[in-house]
């Protein structure tokens, strides 16, 4: 079976967000940058496959040559090979992105495509349906729990109050998220070895980006601010201005 | 003119809240409002005219008796075609989020997530929060037709009378595109799930223990509210990580949000912060939480939270 698990090069979750000068984009000066956390499970999924039913696990990324150090990671947490298809950032979007993976994934005849179920960056949720889409073949979003038997997966998947299982067939792109598996730390011999190992660069063959983005904001939100003591009486003060200025008990 | 098409769903006989938040905002940006429901029953053509659809398409077909996200994507692109739209919009809820992708690709179309509002500026310009919120951008599709997916609890529903006018559908499929499909449906009982919920109690690591979350449950349950954590809580396994709000959870929008012992990490903020209105309790008076209350009491949870239920209650 051949497994492609994409992965993408995110700010840190603990990181604070400051506009750049295009006014577009953040500023990216002295942001520490990761694995997208969501990926983490995709890799792991991918290499438990390795692992259980001897899966030929690739990696990849659609991103500019910086990118390369997530490629790393995933070699030392086990995948197979890694490609970098070329692309540089403020000229992509969900769109173009998925269209790459899926040329890829096209070439490799992958079984099962993996991912994140966001970026968190843009948070779209998207390039799962969309290579989908593009390939032709049927995804599942947001998979919490993965069987795949005799040509066939079964996954759950969060709904709005509570969980569906859904059926399909293989070849299928999956989107994963946390409860599926939990992401393994790469040992420092792995972490050594995965330096050494060869990085598979591709140029881009998207058709272009469908979306633009015209400004970047931080929201602004003005807050009351009424903050008290745990007193009897400030409790009630409190309890009272939900109900009567906010209206919102 | 622009003529937009709506997703629509079904829920007991009713449309879902969020089809009704989908089509209010579809009338307010547009001049003309398509519903398409799938498999529905004729009434939906009413429910959908109530929020402004002037016209309901119902789609049916024999295979349609079961769900299939690829088959419904398709329904969606054929009769986005057929009706000749110029956008199409779909709530940004778990359905949604997997369908809206896939029309776009169906229709060559750009594709804009939980877009949270829009202005008319000749084309729709769409807002969307990015990084869980920390930041927010504006922004627009370049092609002829834009696929878009609301967030829920953001877009006000607004009755909006017009006359029930319903089409059947017969949209073109095939058994390959019921390849994948929903095998099972659990329901948590009673459960209400905290993207959809107008209130929201989280608890965080200052409840020393789970057993200890029957306080934010007692809570919640005195706002009619869905019970959240932080990703503390969850990663220790005190809480399914379907409750967790945040950057690696959910993101939410309530009107009211309550943390209890929750100190407000930086992820955790990214995740809730454009509730309408965040109420705080907390001992340290220093914690980060704080600054995005507008409502705080500071003070030992375990003795603060049975008084706000009781004074809540006496408010009937």
């Amino acid at each position: 079976m051949n497994v492609l698990v994409c992965v993408s090069r995110v700010p840190d979750t603990a990181a604070r967000v400051k506009v750049g000068e295009d006014g577009k984009n953040i500023d990216e000066n002295g942001v520490k940058f990761i694995v997208n956390p969501y990926d983490e499970f995709a890799l792991e999924t991918g290499i438990r496959l390795k692992e259980s039913a001897g899966a030929n696990v690739t990696a990849l990324v659609v991103g500019p040559d910086t990118a390369q150090d997530v490629l790393r990671t995933a070699y030392a947490m086990g995948v197979d090979k890694a490609i970098l298809v070329k692309n540089d950032n403020g000229n992509s979007d969900s769109y173009s992105v998925a269209e790459d993976i899926a040329a890829v994934a096209k070439e490799l005849n992958s079984d099962l495509v993996i991912m994140g179920r966001q970026s968190i960056d843009y948070d779209s949720f998207s390039k799962s349906s969309m290579v989908g889409a593009m390939l032709d073949k049927p995804s599942i979003s947001v998979v919490s729990k993965l069987e795949i038997n005799d040509g066939k997966v079964l996954a759950e998947r969060d709904i709005e109050g509570g969980k569906e299982t859904i059926e399909s067939s293989l070849p299928c792109v999956i989107s994963v998220q946390k409860g599926i598996y939990d992401p393994r730390y790469p040992k420092l011999p792995d972490i050594m070895k995965a330096k050494k190992k060869p990085i598979d660069i591709k140029e881009s063959v998207n058709s272009g980006v469908k979306t633009e983005v015209l400004s970047m904001g931080i929201p602004q939100t003005s807050r009351v601010g009424k903050i008290v003591g745990d007193s009897e009486s400030e409790i009630n003060e409190i309890i009272d201005a939900l109900h009567k200025d906010a209206k919102v008990i | 003119m622009s003529k937009i098409l709506v997703f629509v769903e079904e829920n007991d006989g009713n449309l879902k809240r969020s089809s009704n938040e989908a089509l209010s905002a579809a009338s307010k940006f547009g001049s003309e409002v398509i519903a398409i429901a799938v498999n529905a029953n004729d009434s939906v053509a009413d429910a959908a005219a109530n929020y402004g659809a002037n016209k309901t398409l119902n789609a049916s077909h024999d295979l349609l008796e079961n769900y299939s996200s690829v088959a419904v994507a398709k329904v969606i692109a054929q009769a986005a075609k057929s009706e000749n739209a110029n956008s199409i919009f779909l709530s940004a809820n778990s359905a949604g989020k997997e369908l809206a992708p896939r029309v776009a690709v169906h229709l060559e179309a750009g594709y804009i997530a939980d877009c949270v509002d829009f202005e008319d500026e000749g084309g729709l310009v769409a807002s969307k929060p990015v990084y869980a919120g920390k930041a927010l951008i504006k922004t627009k599709v370049n092609t002829n037709v834009g696929v878009y997916s609301l967030r829920p609890n953001v877009f006000t529903s607004t009755e909006n009378k017009q006359s029930a006018n319903l089409e059947s559908f017969s949209p073109d499929l095939s058994d390959s595109d019921f390849s994948v499909v929903v095998k099972e449906v659990k329901k948590s009982e009673g459960k209400i799930d905290v993207a959809e919920a107008s209130a929201i109690v989280s608890g965080g690591r200052g409840l020393k223990e789970a057993a200890n979350f029957n306080l934010v449950e007692d809570l919640a349950s005195s706002l009619n509210a869905a019970v959240g954590a932080s990703r503390a809580v969850v990663d220790a396994g005190w809480r399914p990580h379907s409750e967790q709000v945040g950057q690696t959870g959910k993101t939410v929008s309530p009107n009211l949000y309550v943390a209890v012992g929750i100190s407000g990490a930086v992820q955790h903020l990214a995740g809730m912060s454009s509730s309408k209105v965040i109420f705080a309790i907390n001992k340290d008076k220093d914690a980060p939480i704080f600054k995005v209350a507008d409502y705080g009491i500071v003070g030992d949870a375990f003795d603060i939270v049975p008084k706000v239920i009781d004074k809540i209650k006496a408010l009937g």
